[in-house]
């Protein structure tokens, strides 16, 4: 049974086609400062993470609930429970697409019921995954509370949710393409984002 | 354009592989206290049954369910089917009532490819088992079981696993389905039975053939038993019960020379005494019970690929 298929997401074809540059917005130390900062809020707002379940959305969103899931242990010194929750089935748009390979669903082994459930993803786009992954939950249990952190937020809602912790508050056009990379998944760990007219400025 | 599973044939490596990892997903539904995902919501799911089917019904029956879809039973029992339609009425009707796929099982080897190719419906048809044809889904099932018990790497891959199927290969669907599925995920196949019960153009079939269980099973990852067919027998195949019990019947003698990891497998329904001895089938190394578990998830995969999606996303052309 394949535990972390990891298909290639639909991102930029071509990171160096001239018309489309990229820029990263988040390297390796942001990320890192961003989720501490983030793992930190976490117990500060739940007040410790006793009840907590930590349950990332596939494919980016696993890495990062476990790797906040390590920082909440190692600052309270006990694990918190972490798994995913793939939101595929209950897409509003799955018939919009052929069908569309599954990815893992690995819920901890003392459930939802009664616990806060922080949902983790990489990128708060149009709200639309959320929605799906709320659904989800309803038919795995009932959690006492379900918080979002996500590493970016992009903007451009289209339905009323928001998130509890965010990473960066990104501002972008609806044609830039952010895209996440995490090491382990991916090369390196960055935050990049795509326009369509050439970039005035270009940090490496 | 509307895609169907037919034959175990229509499907390539990587469809093969997909489904087999869509069930894997979707085999863990069976663990949660709510077994129903939204996926296939407002679908309409026929199961057209010509031929009496239980657990072949009854499964494809649950996976639909769980995937939300509606379901309409048609049993030949007790309907027009019985009173003289013609397929193609039948069709017609199926047709009318709007069904998104239709799963067939059929005395006649190749009223599904009938069905699915003469324009008469347009929903996707799914081969449930027609005649001494094929029947895909159980090969899909039993690829499934094989890799989770035999499976290496992060894929469970059946590369050069050797599965023997015993008995009554000349009315076998599943022996076919099995031997094309398992050839194309890498496995070697040998078909063991009497001269008289292998089909004719066997030799043409990517598998190894042989008359002497002995010689085969001690080599075998998994040993598939079938049933012998004797509805589907008029002459004589073997002298006696007994005689065809004691050459090609898995006792517990024969389950000695098995290897400890070989898995015994049998699609059901089985007849205790007469291919398989009750104390082999009620065994650890058998997996009958969970084939039948698995056939939920695997059945679900299917229906998901072929109706989740704008357009399919395994099955052969039209």
């Amino acid at each position: 049974m394949p535990t972390h298929p990891q298909p290639v997401p639909p991102g930029p074809s071509s990171s160096t086609d001239p018309a489309r540059p990229v820029r990263t917005v988040l390297d390796e130390r942001d990320i890192g400062r961003a989720l501490t900062r983030i793992s930190h809020e976490i117990l500060e707002r739940n007040k410790g993470a006793t009840d907590l379940v930590v349950l990332g959305i596939p494919s980016r969103g696993v890495p990062l609930a476990e790797r906040i899931a390590e920082r909440i242990a190692a600052v309270e010194g006990y694990d918190v429970p972490v798994g995913s929750l793939d939101v595929t089935m209950y897409r509003d748009d799955l018939r919009m697409k052929p069908a569309r390979t599954l990815l893992p669903t690995q819920i901890p082994a003392g459930g939802i019921d009664g616990r806060i459930v922080v949902l983790v993803d990489d990128v708060l786009f149009s709200g639309r995954t959320i929605r799906a992954a709320l659904d989800a939950l309803n038919d795995l249990g009932r959690p006492r509370a379900v918080q979002l952190a996500v590493l970016v937020d992009r903007g451009h809602r289209e339905l009323p949710i928001r998130a509890d912790f965010v990473g960066k508050n990104l501002p972008t056009s609806l044609v830039e393409r952010v895209r996440v990379t995490l090491a382990g998944t991916d090369d390196v760990d960055a935050v990049t984002i795509q326009g369509t007219a050439p970039a005035e400025e270009v940090t490496a | 354009m509307k895609r169907h599973l037919l034959s175990a044939a229509d499907l390539s490596r990587d469809d093969a592989e997909l489904v087999l990892r869509t069930a894997a997903e979707l085999r863990e539904l069976a663990d949660r206290p709510i077994k129903k995902l939204p996926a296939l919501r407002g679908r309409t799911v026929v199961n057209l049954f010509f031929e009496d089917s239980t657990r072949t019904r009854i499964s494809f029956e649950a996976a639909a369910k769980r995937l939300s879809a509606d379901v309409i039973n048609f049993a030949a029992k007790g309907s027009s089917l019985s009173k003289g339609e013609s397929l193609k009425d039948t069709a017609l009707t199926l047709e009318a009532m709007g069904a998104d796929a239709v799963v067939v099982r059929h005395g006649a080897s190749g009223a599904p490819h009938r069905l699915a190719h003469s324009g008469w419906v347009r929903s996707s048809v799914v081969n449930a088992g027609d005649g001494t044809h094929e029947h895909p889904t159980q090969a899909l099932l039993d690829a499934f079981t094989m890799s989770r018990h035999l499976g290496t790497g992060p894929k469970g891959s059946l590369d050069g696993r050797r599965v023997a199927i015993v008995g009554d290969v000349l009315h076998s669907r599943v022996a076919r389905s099995n031997a094309l599925l398992l050839n194309t995920l890498g496995a070697e196949v040998t078909l063991v039975a009497p001269p008289t019960l292998f089909p004719v153009g066997v030799e043409s079939w990517p598998v190894e053939i042989s008359y002497d269980l002995d010689a085969v099973i001690p080599k075998a990852d998994a040993v598939m038993m079938l049933r012998v067919q004797r509805e589907r027998m008029s002459g004589g195949f073997f002298p006696t019960a007994r005689e065809y019990s004691r050459r090609y019947g898995l006792d517990g003698r024969r389950m000695a020379t098995l290897q400890d990891h070989t898995i015994v497998m049998h699609p059901g329904p089985m007849v205790r005494g007469m291919e398989i001895t009750a104390d082999v089938a009620d065994a650890d190394r058998s997996v009958i019970v969970e084939q039948v578990t698995n056939g939920v998830a695997v059945r679900m995969a299917v229906l998901y690929l072929l109706l989740g999606g704008s357009e399919p996303a395994v099955g052969g052309e039209e």
